[in-house]
């Protein structure tokens, strides 16, 4: 123990080097903490998918891919994936076209701006709960708001002898076929305040020295949008594309909550995968099988976002 | 200083002893008010009777995420020894090692048929019971006796016939536009009318709807399809309802206690509390009518005490939370419970009690009991849409009644083939 190890020559950092360093150990942080409890358990969950479900582990079966072989030829799953892709088709355009809308109007806007965005913010900031509660009853066919004004629209028609413009009273959310598109609506509305300032933001970081100078070369209101707006806002675009698609796959706590007594239905027409895998985990104790659930749910995620991820970022331009 | 480590380590041995001469049981149930509270009052008597064992409640939550916390503080290794179960929950939460059996040791199933309703054996699995229930219910029909009246009819005689039920419910309904001012009857097909269809209808014109071993489906044929025909023709034909008639989770109870705008709904005993301490009215409750042959059916149901993973840790453990489980099925906690939550008892000489078959609003849910059948259910959520969608499928998409009974029976078939192949 005596002996001195050889003097090894000191390598020393320079201070860019030891900042990047500290700042690696500052990041690691999070990242290990993020790690344990959220990349660990979603490893889990395909763990979870392989076995029956117990909740002592020795007691698991495992199964192997036997839940994805149900997955595969269970209807109601079929049903669910078809609904949570058509909410992400319906949701996702419909708040991005109307969100990108409110904010050209908004930027228009010299004053009370900040008064308009925040009125169109805060449907994004109310609990889910208690937007689909109050959507719900403004559904209802026989107290909701929308089905008295339809039949008002109707009187007021009929003394014009114009009845024929009037719309029937609906029944929103009971009608298997209008259903999705009813809580689509109210998803629409929600997100929209989200769109609106993103956009807003994307608006006011395009130089203004663009449009002068196109206009100057005679372009359009028409040009303007088409060819300095739009492509100028392409990063915006793609992070709205992208974090709204994922919430409309993830979608779960409107669906819940407006139809408080058949989740997901009437006859599975609202159910989204989320709340599939919520109800067979929850409801029916089969945690195993919507873990399979999960993992699928995740791969949809993987794949779309990476779709949409090189479909949209090659027409990055500044 | 060191007389004082002395002294304390002296303290902390003893405070230790006695803890371990103690045992333990943590209680759960969903949050709902006076369950809670009669609860407490029972931990507090046993605790008094029993000074080797502490019994303590913890609140777990409302009931729509009961079932998720009991699953996550099992998975953990944390949560009850004894938990509080629906009974149609105790094949799926067997099959995923939530509820363990009942120790038969400590519970004779000689005791346990001749103390309890026949109702408690449906949730012997494979013989073993996986709870026992302090309280029943049965369906009955509540009806506003002020709005019997408004429309001439006798107050004091509800309908005993579903063609008088007919009647009466389209006198009461009232109608404005395409829209209702008032429905005679609140269809409710996810609250209890899912049970009338299946159970409560289907044993009234002859066909039972499981086998006596409860692993096959015999509602899939004509009269399965004529007691579907029925109920929808309420809502289709006849026009004395509409689902989704008051939206939210208890919509048609909402619509019969808080809005008036309902004059019938068929609820279970639970409601009773909340019908009384609301309603603002005068109301009675009746006996579920017949089909012309007088046959009576109904559905009964309970929460029972389970014993989970937990209280099997040490034989001690197991039997102090077997002694509580006996302790709140006793006939002075039922008469607790019943005078607390308004639930009826599940032991056979309360359930036989004069005073109570004649009191005026559990008279017709004891009338009830006595040929009530609870459903043995394999997996009560599953099993409960498979009806909502048969229903609704003839309801909302105009589905003929037997092609809609025949797809359920099947779909219902599955899941007991399912359950039994484990």
């Amino acid at each position: 123990m005596t002996s001195t190890p050889p003097a090894r020559p000191r390598r020393s950092l320079s201070l860019a080097q030891r900042e990047a360093l500290w700042a690696y150990v500052f990041l690691a942080i999070p990242i290990a903490f993020y790690a344990f409890i959220r990349f660990w358990p979603a490893l889990q969950s395909f763990y979870l998918s392989l076995y029956t479900w117990h909740v002592d582990p020795a007691r698991r079966r495992f199964v192997g891919l036997g839940y994805y072989r149900e997955l595969l030829e269970n209807p109601v799953f079929h049903q669910a994936l078809k609904n949570t892709l058509q909410y992400a088709v319906i949701t996702v355009p419909a708040s991005m076209a109307l969100g990108l809308g409110i904010a050209l109007m908004l930027q228009a806007v010299g004053r009370g701006r900040g008064a308009y965005r925040a009125i169109y913010f805060a449907p994004y900031i109310t609990p889910a709960v208690a937007v689909a509660w109050v959507w719900g009853w403004m559904y209802n066919y026989n107290y909701g708001i929308i089905n008295t004004l339809l039949i008002e629209w109707y009187v007021f028609l009929e003394r014009f002898g114009l009845e024929r413009l009037a719309i029937e009273p609906q029944r929103f959310l009971t009608d298997p076929n209008l259903a999705l598109v009813s809580v689509s609506v109210v998803v629409v509305w929600q997100q929209l305040g989200f769109q609106v300032v993103i956009f807003l933001a994307g608006l006011q970081g395009i130089p203004r020295i663009y449009y002068e100078a196109a206009r100057i070369d005679g372009a359009t209101p028409w040009d303007l949008f088409w060819h300095v707006t739009l492509p100028l806002l392409n990063p915006v675009i793609v992070f709205s594309v992208v974090i709204t698609t994922i919430n409309a796959l993830q979608l779960f706590d409107q669906i819940v909550n407006i139809n408080f007594t058949d989740q997901g239905g009437p006859l599975n027409r609202t159910l989204s995968i989320a709340l599939y895998m919520y109800q067979e985990a929850f409801g029916r104790a089969r945690l195993g099988y919507a873990a399979a659930v999960t993992v699928v749910l995740f791969a949809i995620i993987l794949i779309v976002t990476l779709i949409q991820l090189r479909l949209t970022q090659r027409r990055v331009e500044y | 200083m060191k007389h004082l480590v002395r002294a304390l380590l002296m303290t902390a041995a003893v405070v230790i002893a006695t803890a371990q001469a103690q045992v333990t049981i943590t209680y759960w149930q969903y949050d709902f008010g006076a369950r809670i509270d009669a609860m407490e009052q029972l931990i507090e008597r046993f605790n008094a009777e029993n000074p080797d064992v502490i019994v303590v409640q913890e609140n777990a939550g409302p009931y729509a995420s009961y079932q998720e916390r009991v699953a996550a503080a099992l998975a953990a290794g944390e949560g009850p020894e004894v938990v509080q179960l629906f009974y149609g929950w105790a094949g799926a939460w067997q099959r995923a090692g939530y509820v363990e059996p009942l120790p038969a040791e400590h519970f004779d199933e000689a005791w346990i048929q001749s103390y309890f309703i026949p109702m408690v054996e449906s949730v012997k699995i494979d013989g073993a019971y996986y709870g026992l229930p302090t309280a029943v219910r049965a369906l009955a029909l509540f009806y506003n006796k002020d709005q019997f009246r408004e429309v001439g009819l006798d107050p004091d005689a509800p309908p005993a016939t579903w063609d008088a039920f007919v009647e009466a419910a389209k006198a009461l309904t009232i109608k404005r536009g395409p829209r209702f001012e008032r429905v005679g009857f609140g269809i409710a097909p996810n609250g209890q009318d899912h049970h009338v269809v299946r159970t409560v209808l289907t044993n009234q014109l002859g066909t039972p709807p499981y086998s006596a071993d409860g692993t096959e489906v015999l509602y899939g044929n004509e009269l399965g399809a004529e007691a579907l025909a029925f109920y929808t023709s309420l809502q289709t034909e006849h026009e004395v309802g509409v689902n989704e008639f008051v939206p939210g989770a208890n919509g048609y109870r909402e619509g019969f206690i808080n809005l008036e705008s309902i004059s019938m709904i068929i609820d279970g005993s639970f409601a009773i509390g909340n019908v009384r301490t609301n309603a603002q009215f005068d109301w009675g409750v009746a006996e579920l009518p017949t089909f012309d042959n007088g046959v009576q059916a109904n559905f009964g149901s309970f929460w029972m005490n389970g014993l989970t993973a937990n209280a099997y840790a040490s034989p001690e453990k197991l039997e102090a939370a077997s002694r509580f489980v006996k302790f709140v099925t006793n006939e002075e906690s039922m008469q607790l419970w019943l005078d607390v939550v308004g639930e009826l008892p599940a032991a056979r000489t309360l359930v036989a009690d004069p005073e109570l078959t004649a009191d005026p609003v559990f008279g017709a849910f004891i009338a009830g009991l006595a040929y009530a059948e609870a459903t043995q259910f394999v997996d009560e959520g599953a099993q409960r849409s498979v009806m909502v969608d048969a229903i609704n499928r003839v309801l909302l998409e105009g589905a003929d009644p037997l092609a809609s009974i025949l797809q359920a029976a099947a779909e219902d078939q599955a899941l007991l083939d399912a359950a039994n192949a484990q």
